[in-house]
């Protein structure tokens, strides 16, 4: 069953659009009706990054009428290895605008809705009920349970898909019958376990893969043809190149959409441990750049220890330190001088904050964390030092 | 015939760098407690202080979820095949 109004109810195509979707005309499965379905469709992506490139280029350029988009963020030069909607010329644009430009240009009859914000507990019943199915292209736990959640609420499918490093999965939540995220995953790992794609990297390539998936979906649902990816997990892995799919089921206990005791939007931070945790350098005492700059020209004799992992070491360091991963930090520990002073640094300072409480417990009185990590420091110490 | 494991990568840091691991069991269960075994750091990444599978790494016998079976007790045969699943979020 597609998804939309009656046939006759469907807009008529013009003659240019005949033109530009006639390699769609001439599949039977999709016609001149699965061409006017998806020009009556809604879409909402919700994020414009690595999965919203794949998703709002193709779902334009297939002829999606109107694209909603939901996205806060500025294109970052970071962003440029897998971001494809965003080019070199767009970094420090907002991702709305950049994105509704190269839509614009792949198809001027797709109408680009910018919703410039956070999708928030407040505000996300509001704009997905204005769609007829959302694309999940999030990047974090407290997010994807609250597109789960409206969702259900409002009885639209969503198309889900979440990478890291070489591997993907994708499937459709939320359909009549179908099971939800909430069916597959009734509890998000605690904060700081699985590493975001800002944090543990991904594959450029990655988010294409997964994110074309994702807008093949969205075609079939919308034009009513094939076999939905519903009620099977995909899983991918890029480096074996293998797919496989595993069978997910609807759960009856599922608060969202078995029991139904979800009846409206949570605090979805909260519920994925976020707010009320604790800071996680609290406790450990902080030396700003700064002040370790100015330790170091007076040739002070301290410990600068990098916790980061080889790979990092190789892009950038700073001068005098040495490496000691967090990783295999129980026997650098043992090697370590409790006399001296020691200094720790990561990328950004939370990994050396959990070193230092290493320290700390085995009795290391004179320690400090490096405020902002080795980013920080090359922002206001040394810029010769590539950000990564 | 023993059992196949098969970790994604983000798990396989904490299991020697392998994703696929032949492992002996009766159960589920059985089979990430060998596997456990000759691995320490990957236990605690698999099941709770309990034994008890968390609700974000999900385990699947022949493509079958086992919390549609009986757990960590499904039985398995030889020549099974389990993967296991963890919630990842990346998208950006």
């Amino acid at each position: 069953m597609p998804i939309g109004r009656p046939a006759a109810a469907l807009p008529p195509l013009s003659q240019e659009e005949v033109l530009r979707y006639s390699r769609h005309l001439i599949i039977p499965e999709v016609g001149v009706e699965g061409q006017r379905r998806l020009k009556d469709a809604r879409v909402l992506m919700v994020g414009a990054g690595g999965l919203g490139s794949p998703i709002g280029l193709y779902l334009a350029a297939a002829g999606v009428g109107r694209l909603g988009i939901v996205e806060f963020d500025v294109v970052d030069e970071t962003n440029l290895q897998r971001q494809i909607l965003h080019g070199t010329k767009d970094v420090g644009r907002k991702k709305v605008d950049s994105a509704r430009d190269r839509i614009r240009d792949v198809n001027p009859h797709v109408e680009v809705v910018a919703h410039e914000t956070r999708l928030t507990s407040e505000n996300a019943l509001d704009i997905v009920r204005e769609y007829d199915l959302v694309v999940d292209g999030t990047d974090n736990f407290a997010t994807r349970y609250l597109v789960n959640d409206a969702c259900v609420l409002l009885g639209k499918p969503n198309v889900y898909g979440s990478i890291f490093r070489f591997e993907g999965q994708s499937t459709v939540f939320c359909t009549k019958d179908g099971p939800c995220y909430r069916c597959l995953y009734p509890e998000p790992p605690p904060p700081g376990l699985v590493p975001s794609c800002a944090e543990g990297g991904v594959l450029g390539i990655l988010p294409g893969l997964i994110g074309v998936i994702q807008a093949t979906e969205t075609v079939k649902l919308l034009a009513g043809i094939g076999e939905p990816l519903v009620g099977r997990l995909l899983l991918v892995d890029a480096l074996s190149m293998q797919f496989r799919t595993v069978r997910l089921r609807k759960d009856p206990r599922c608060p969202a959409c078995g029991t139904r005791e979800i009846t409206q939007l949570v605090d979805y931070e909260q519920f994925c441990g976020i707010r009320g945790a604790e800071d996680e350098t609290a406790g450990v005492p902080a030396l700003t750049p700064s002040d370790l700059a100015a330790r170091l020209k007076r040739g002070e004799d301290l410990d600068l220890v990098d916790v980061r992992e080889p790979h990092e070491w190789d892009i950038c360091r700073i001068e005098g330190a040495r490496l000691a991963p967090l990783s295999s930090f129980a026997e650098a520990l043992r090697t370590m001088d409790s006399a001296r002073d020691v200094v720790l640094y990561c990328k950004s300072g939370v990994r050396s904050a959990k070193a230092a409480r290493q320290l700390q417990a085995a009795g290391f009185k004179r320690v400090w964390n490096l405020a902002g990590g080795i980013l920080r420091w090359s922002e206001e110490i040394d810029p010769s030092i590539p950000r990564y | 015939m023993p059992v196949t494991l098969r970790l994604p990568t983000v798990l396989a840091k904490a299991a020697g760098g392998q994703t696929v691991h032949e492992a002996k069991g009766a159960t589920v269960g059985d089979v990430v407690a060998d596997v456990a075994a000759r691995h320490p750091e990957l236990g605690p990444r698999l099941r709770d202080a309990k034994g008890e599978p968390y609700p974000y790494v999900i385990f699947y016998l022949d493509d079958e979820d086992i919390r549609f079976q009986k757990g960590f007790e499904t039985p398995v045969e030889d020549g099974a095949e389990i993967v296991v699943v963890p919630a990842i979020a990346g998208g950006r």
